[in-house]
């Protein structure tokens, strides 16, 4: 597997940790596991499970899937700004989608932008695990005060006098951003637009790719 | 509590830094913390609450210079040790040592994983009637208690309307604490950022918390 080698390669954290200091992390977390499946907390073949899912399951095209569902079937798009939990779920995906997952909808006078200021809530079971960006000081603090900064961050300039709004994910709900339809795209299928479909495109710190780059 | 980890509107912790195909973990150990919590909170060891209060009670210091799966991992040993499912002395070990109180779900195995694959939910029987509804001027209060809240400061005192309501929840406040559900309404509450920032916000932002009932007065 790509990530069974230990090496930091995370150049990114402001926390610049050693080899030492690293593998008394590593040291620390296998100390745990072992004490849990000793005492018959945990399965470890069950937690091998998990990451599996993490990795190759749940992730950002559950969540392209549906915007472009969205972008194709005005009944379901419809359905999906009332209930986003009932709308996904009667899709049948992979996993159920958790309950009070709520779609908000990006407009030529409206982008829409999610975070968290006080912890990671992210919608898991569409977009996957949340990046480290996500996560980190810089977009926690500055999202919901400086959101044209934070998109300029991205390389994202939206056009003049567009409204922010900005979802603090304070609660038990999730925000899933359903962008604008590109435009040059008549007549695609929902799977060639699920590949216009991008990770931040959802979260609102970016937007869809442009049709005229993709390979065809 | 008032710790560092509430960021909003914080300055000076620099540009967002996206990372080009970051993969799901950077090092292997990630995703056995993140596998080891799931599976504690799946079978009823910790929940959501307690955990987020365990990584906010870090010290500043220690939460500022950690990644993110090592703040869950310092808060996952301490929340264990804790309750007294793991002793310190079997930490030191690296070994158990002696037995522990079964987890409320019993052992965490592969029959479960797919319960960690869908978010709970955490909607309850409401306890009484909604108090405000959409439309609502309502302000934030200004409380400061030392235990866990998920009403950030950025919004304490600043007056919003109510946007939606989305249903009666768990309380944050009180389950963090190991004091029951206290179901409570939820609301989407709207602040215009000019009121949240001064006079020299932009105009065209609008920021939005959810918010629990007891976190609300009526304007």
């Amino acid at each position: 597997m790509a990530h069974d080698h230990d090496h930091d390669h995370d150049h990114h954290h402001a926390h610049d940790h050693d080899h030492s200091e690293l593998s008394e992390t590593q040291l620390r977390v296998r100390a745990l596991e072992t004490i849990l499946t000793e005492k018959g907390y945990v399965d470890p073949k069950a937690l091998d499970a998990i990451v599996e899912m993490y990795e190759t399951k749940i992730g950002p095209r559950n969540g392209a899937a549906v915007v472009a569902k969205a972008w194709t079937d005005p009944a379901f798009k419809q359905a999906l700004l009332a209930d986003a939990t009932k709308a996904i779920n009667a899709l049948g995906h992979f996993a159920r989608t958790g309950d009070h997952l709520i779609a908000v909808e990006n407009t030529p006078q409206r982008h829409n932008m999610v975070v968290c200021t006080l912890c990671s809530c992210y919608p898991w079971e569409m977009l996957g695990l949340p990046p480290v960006w996500y996560k980190a000081a810089p977009y926690r603090s500055r999202a919901v005060k400086d959101p044209r900064g934070v998109l300029a961050d991205f390389g994202v300039t939206l056009a003049k006098g567009t409204e922010i709004r900005v979802w603090d994910s304070t609660a038990e709900t999730r925000f899933l951003v359903l962008p604008m339809r590109p435009a040059g795209t008549d007549g695609w299928s929902e799977d060639k637009l699920a590949e216009l479909v991008t990770r931040d495109s959802m979260i609102g710190t970016g937007l869809p790719k442009n049709p005229t780059d993709m390979k065809s | 509590m008032n710790g560092v980890h509430d960021m909003g509107g914080m300055d000076g912790f620099g540009k967002v830094e996206p990372e080009a195909n970051e993969p799901t973990f950077h090092e292997r150990w990630e995703g056995r913390v993140m596998a080891m919590v799931r599976a504690m909170g799946a079978n009823g060891g910790v929940n959501i609450d307690s955990q987020r209060f365990a990584r906010e009670s870090l010290p500043p210091e220690v939460y500022l210079a950690s990644s993110y799966y090592q703040k869950w991992f310092l808060a996952i040993e301490n929340q264990l040790v804790e309750r007294k499912m793991v002793g310190a002395d079997e930490v030191e070990a690296g070994h158990a040592l002696h037995t522990s109180p079964p987890l409320m779900r019993g052992p965490f195995t592969l029959n479960d994983v797919m319960r960690c694959a869908t978010r709970g939910s955490f909607a309850r029987e409401p306890q009484g009637p909604a108090a405000f509804k959409p439309d609502d001027k309502v302000r934030a209060k200004n409380i400061n208690p030392v235990t866990h809240t998920r009403l950030p400061r950025y919004v304490r005192g600043h007056s919003g309307v109510v946007e939606r309501i989305n249903g009666c929840h768990v309380f944050p406040d009180t389950n963090a604490h190991g004091k029951g559900d206290h179901p409570q309404w939820l609301y989407t509450v709207v602040f215009d950022a000019r009121e949240l920032w001064g006079d020299d916000a932009d105009p065209a932002l609008k920021v939005s918390i959810d918010a629990f009932e007891p976190y609300l007065e009526k304007l």
